[in-house]
Parts: C-alpha cells; structure tokens; sequence
C-alpha cells in the first residue's frame, strides 16, 4: 500500500506538470464537443487526433486521448439530456429520465448530477484501477464464449424485468433490437444477411442511426402536432443547481453505478454497452417509488451516468495491465502508445512507471478538469432550451442528418435513421419502450458469435452454461430475477397477466 | 367498438407478421447442426421468440385500449417533416451539405413553421455554414459539397 502511495506520488508529480495540465484539459474540452455530436463518439474523436499526437511525448498523448476519451462520453449525455438525441449506446438510458426532466424544467440539476455522478464513478474507477489492476485483469481473461453469453442474456433479461411498461412488449423489442442486429455479413461463415441488395448493410446497422432515429427523430415527429409541442424553457439560475432532495437521492445510484461500470467494463470485449442498461434496470428495481422512472427521476440519469463512466475506467485495466485491448477506443489508445515505443502490459509497471503512474495520476486529473469545465457550461448548455422550438426542431433535424452521414459517410445511414425514426413514432403511440431494441442491436453481433462458439466448444451441447462456473451463476441469477419479479404477483393474489402487459 | 381491435391485439399481430417475414426470409440461409450452427441458426431462434412474444402481446391485449382510440393528430405534419427529410437526403450528396440544409430548414420553417422569412434565411444560412465549418472545417469530416464547389 506504501509503495502503491509512493508510485502515486511520483505519478502526480508528472500529471500535475502544467504542460500536461493544459493537454488535459484541451482533450477534455475537444471531447466534450466532440461528443456532443451524434455519430462522433470517444472513438472518432481520438481517431481525429490521433495523427496530432504523433509529435508528443508518449505521457503527453496518453493524457490528451484520455481527456478526449472522458470528455466525449460526457458529452453524449448531454445531448440525451437535453434534446434526447443519445449520440452512442452508453447514454441511450440517459436519454429516458434526462430527457423526462428537461421537461419538467430540470435540465440543469440533471446535467450537474450527470457531471458530478461521472466525476465520481471516473475517480473511483481509477482508484480501482490503481488498486486492482492486475487481479481484475486476470479474472476477466476467464471470460470464454459461454460467460459471454450468459453475461449478455443476462444483461437482456435484467433490462426486461426491471423496465417500467410490459414485460412482453419490452422482450419483443429486444428480440427486434436483436434481429435488426442479423443485417450484414455473417463473420463465421461470409453469408450476407437480410441485406435486400443494398451493399451497405453488409456492414450491419450501425448503432448511431437507430439511436437517434428512435429517440431524437420520433421524439420531434410527436411532438409535429402542436398540441404536444414542446414550451420555451426559461430557466433561472436556482433551477441550475440540484436540490438537496436530488443529491440524496443520487448518492446511491452513483455509488451503486460506479461499482457495477467499473466491473462490467474490465470485461473484455464490448460488454461495458451493458453497464448503463444494468444500471437504470437495478435503480428503478431498488426504488421505493419506480413508477417515478421515465417521468424525470433523477436515480435514472445518476445511476446509468456513473456506470457509464465508471465502465470507461474499467476498460483501461486490461489495456494497462496486459496490453490487450478490450474495445476500439483503448485499441487506437494502445496504437498511439505503441506509435511512441511503448508496449502496453505487464512490464509497463515495472519498466516504465512514470508512464503507469503518470496515466494513472492524469486519470485523477482529467476527471477534476471535465468536473471543472463542465459545471459552470450547464447553464450554458441549458439556454439551448431558450430557443423557441419552432426554430429548435428543425435544426435539431439537421444535426441529426449530420451526425448520422459523418460516421461514415452514408446515405444508407441517414435513410435508416429517417425509418427508425418513423417506427419509433408508430411504436411510441402502442406504448412500446424502445431503450431495448438500441441494446438488442448492439448485442446482437456478440452474442451470435459467443452462442455459436459456445455450442461449437461443446459439440452442440447447451449444458456447457451450466458446467462453467461464472455462466452457470449468472443463469442462477437471471432466474432469481425472474422469480423476484414474480413474488409480489404471487403473495399479493394480483393477477400475474398484469405484470406481463 | 366493444368488439373491435384492440391496440395490442393489433401491434402484437403486426409483431407476429414481422417474425413470418423475416422467418421467410431467413429460409435462404443454413441453420446448420448444434455443434456448427449456421448463418440462420440464431435468426430462426429470434424468429420463433419474436413471434411467440407477437402471439402472446395479442392474446393478452384483450384488456388494451381500441385500436381506433390511438390517436394520430399529427401524423400529418410527422409524414411532411419525414418527407422534408427524406427529399433532403437525397438531394445531400447532389447539391452539398450547405444547400441541402438551407433548402430543407427554409421549407421546414416557412412552409410548416410559418416563421418570418427574414428570421429563417438568417437561421439557416447561419446554421448551415457554421456546421460545415466546425464539422467540416475543424473536424476534418468530408461533407458533401454541391458541383458549384461550396
């Protein structure tokens, strides 16, 4: 523990040099904006400065992405909260309650507790990462085909018992999420699936034209009639800050996100996707009042928000601990390490400890400075809402048109996005919650692949989930979930259909 | 109307129609063994889940509300604004990001909005280039441009 103390020291001594502060904090802040755009997510802005870096020193590169890396996934919440326009799937549960106060007239609470909640998980993620790296690394390498699987369905079914509308409609939507995930080439075997001739959804559907078709493009399409268009907010300056009521209430969900981000995230793989939906599923089960979730719970955006971030912490365990890295952010994030002739892994601690501990220190850094500049932008951020929406909605419009093309160039892209937003309309009107087809899609490719490996590791067996010990427990724990959900049915005499509609 | 559709009746039947389709569409590709599943493995399993919950949503949804009580008040001005976005789309990569965006926030705003022409041409054309200029020009993103070259 001394020399864990002793090594952080030396690591602030490099992180707080002000050359690397103020890299700090232009990551932060290009993220941050970067972020703010649906399409551009972490992974486009350190791609962006990627070849910017090329002329730094290794500790200097490491610290800018990093704040780049921070700085965008706040930013995406930013945009959920106030125009419901969720730029990645990390910040699609943001988007239910965030969106839900905006409403009600507390966007500024709701963005200083999505500041706070990721300042807090990002630095307990990093304690964590300080303190566990290479234990927790170790563990999550025990993660073959069959965990995955389990983990994934798990991750599935916990968002479905614990969503607020019907049980079935939000498994259908799942099972939608999840056969909208089948478009494109097949990596096992090279067959093009359900792509109707367009050559593009040889790709699949991407994440980013599903996500903001059905939250940002159906939100405005409902709101097309006037009668449910939306007031001009004028918020004033008290309305900016939480409530003591708020900040109570948001103390368990951070707590409670950080430390299911932050292991989720060590896992590798894109499994973090899962955090934020885990997250909202288990506040609104520990709630004394869940009926408060999708009207502006402030739990709802705390919870998902800490998990978010704290899983982006989580992910550096790997990368650092043994050079592998556990999704395309810390990939390219390893690429420009090893651009400057430093391998990631299990060496780097001992063979270069100012650049672990430096990383480490800047982490701390990086979190103060976005928990700095963040904070006094909310009021910025919440005057957007002053714009009447007559001139809003269309601009928001084409922002969603451009953020969706600069992914990756497409027009299929903005075709999928002008669907999607069309089903989401038609769905909205039938009471159909759509945060689970955002995470069907996004499982989809993985949990196709771990099944099929599963089932090819075992010769067709499906009792291998239960034969391995970490799948088998995360069965037992969906089907405690479901008789959990089923109890107050049962003992109270309701009618057990009640629940499922 | 007592004996009328009901609205889950309905969408769980559509649900239902979905899972056939993509059932029939799916009858192309090898399901494969158990121990080497197939490209149609995990869609025939989606296809038979989707479709159950279909089935079930309707059979359950006898409580639902009618059908004809979902009200569509602005379906209208949603299929204009999609449309709008549609025509946009395909005009992005033939006249350029700038234009195509001008175009479609004059239409929106004037023909939909009712908004001052003044008000809008200073909303658009400021809209428009100032998010080419940060998307296109600081972020390095390649945005369509019309064949006049802005």
């Amino acid at each position: 523990m001394a020399e864990t103390f002793q090594n952080l020291l030396l690591g602030f001594s490099v992180a707080l040099q002000p050359s690397i502060l103020v890299y700090a904090f232009v990551g932060c802040l290009v993220g941050t904006l970067v972020g703010m755009m649906p399409g551009l997510g972490p992974l486009a802005g350190i791609s962006l400065l990627l070849p910017a870096t090329f002329g730094l020193n290794p500790i200097i590169a490491i610290v800018l992405l990093a704040g780049v890396y921070y700085g965008a996934m706040y930013g995406g919440s930013t945009t959920s909260i106030l125009l419901r326009i969720p730029g990645e799937a990390a910040s699609v549960m943001t988007c239910v309650d965030g969106y839900a106060m905006t409403q009600n007239g507390r966007a500024g609470p709701a963005l200083a507790i999505a500041a706070i909640g990721s300042f807090i998980a990002g630095t307990l993620g990093v304690v964590g990462l300080m303190l566990l790296a290479p234990t927790l690394a170790e563990f999550a390498l025990r993660f073959g085909p069959p965990e995955y699987t389990a983990l994934l369905l798990m991750g599935l079914f916990i968002l479905a018992y614990m969503s607020g509308g019907s049980m079935l409609k939000t498994l259908a939507m799942a099972g939608f999420g999840l056969v909208l995930g089948m478009i494109g080439i097949d990596v096992m075997s090279g067959y093009t699936r359900f792509n109707f001739g367009v050559v593009e959804l040889g790709d699949g559907v991407g994440i980013v034209p599903v996500a903001v078709g059905l939250f940002g493009v159906s939100e405005i399409l409902l709101a097309a009639g006037g009668a449910a268009a939306q007031k001009v907010q004028q918020p004033k300056l008290r309305d900016l800050i939480p409530s003591r009521e708020e900040f109570r209430l948001s103390v368990g969900p951070i707590a409670r996100g950080s430390l299911l981000g932050f292991l989720i995230g060590i896992i590798p793989g894109s499994a973090h996707i899962i955090s934020s939906f885990v997250s909202y599923g288990l506040e609104r089960r520990l709630s004394r009042h869940p009926e408060r979730f999708g009207k502006g719970a402030i739990e709802g955006v705390a919870g998902p928000e800490s998990a978010n971030n704290a899983a982006a912490s989580g992910a550096f365990v790997p990368m650092l601990a043994l050079g592998i890295p556990t999704s395309p952010v810390t990939a390219v994030m390893i690429a420009a390490i090893m651009v400057h002739g430093v391998l990631p892994g299990p060496m780097l601690i001992q063979q270069q400890p100012e650049l672990f501990w430096g990383f480490v220190a800047s982490m701390y850094v990086g979190n103060v400075v976005l928990l700095i500049l963040n904070l006094p932008m909310v009021g910025l951020f919440v005057n957007l809402l002053r714009i009447p929406y007559g001139y809003l909605y269309p601009c928001i419009l084409c922002f969603c048109i451009l953020g969706t093309y600069s992914v990756a160039n497409s027009l299929v892209d903005v075709w999928i996005l002008l669907v999607m937003g069309g089903i989401g309309y038609v769905l909205r009107k039938f009471g159909y919650d759509l945060a689970p087809v955002a995470l069907g899609l996004v499982l989809a490719p993985m949990l196709e692949l771990s099944l099929r490996q599963s089932l090819a590791m075992s010769a067709g067996d499906y009792g291998i989930f239960l034969q391995r010990p970490i799948a088998a427990v995360m069965f037992g724990l969906g089907a405690l979930l479901l008789l959990l959900a089923l109890k107050p049915l049962v003992f109270k005499g309701k009618d057990w259909r009640e629940q499922l509609m | 109307m007592r004996g009328g559709l009901k609205s889950d009746q309905f969408s769980g039947l559509v649900l239902l129609a979905f899972a056939l389709y993509i059932g029939w569409q799916n009858r192309v590709y090898p399901i494969g063994t158990l121990s080497e599943p197939g490209p149609g493995y995990l869609p025939l399993l989606l296809v038979i889940f989707l479709g159950a919950m279909g089935v079930l949503i309707a059979l359950w949804g006898m409580r639902s509300a009618p059908l004809a009580a979902v009200k569509w008040t602005e379906a209208t001005r949603a299929v204009i604004i999609l449309g709008a976005c549609g025509a946009a789309t395909l005009g992005l990569e033939r006249i350029g990001y700038r234009l195509t965006v001008i175009a479609l926030l004059v239409f929106l705003l004037i023909v939909v909005e009712r908004k001052r022409p003044l008000a809008v041409m200073l909303v658009a054309l400021g809209f428009s280039f100032a998010s080419y200029y940060i998307v296109g020009d600081l972020l390095r993103v390649p945005l369509p441009r019309s064949p006049w070259g802005f």
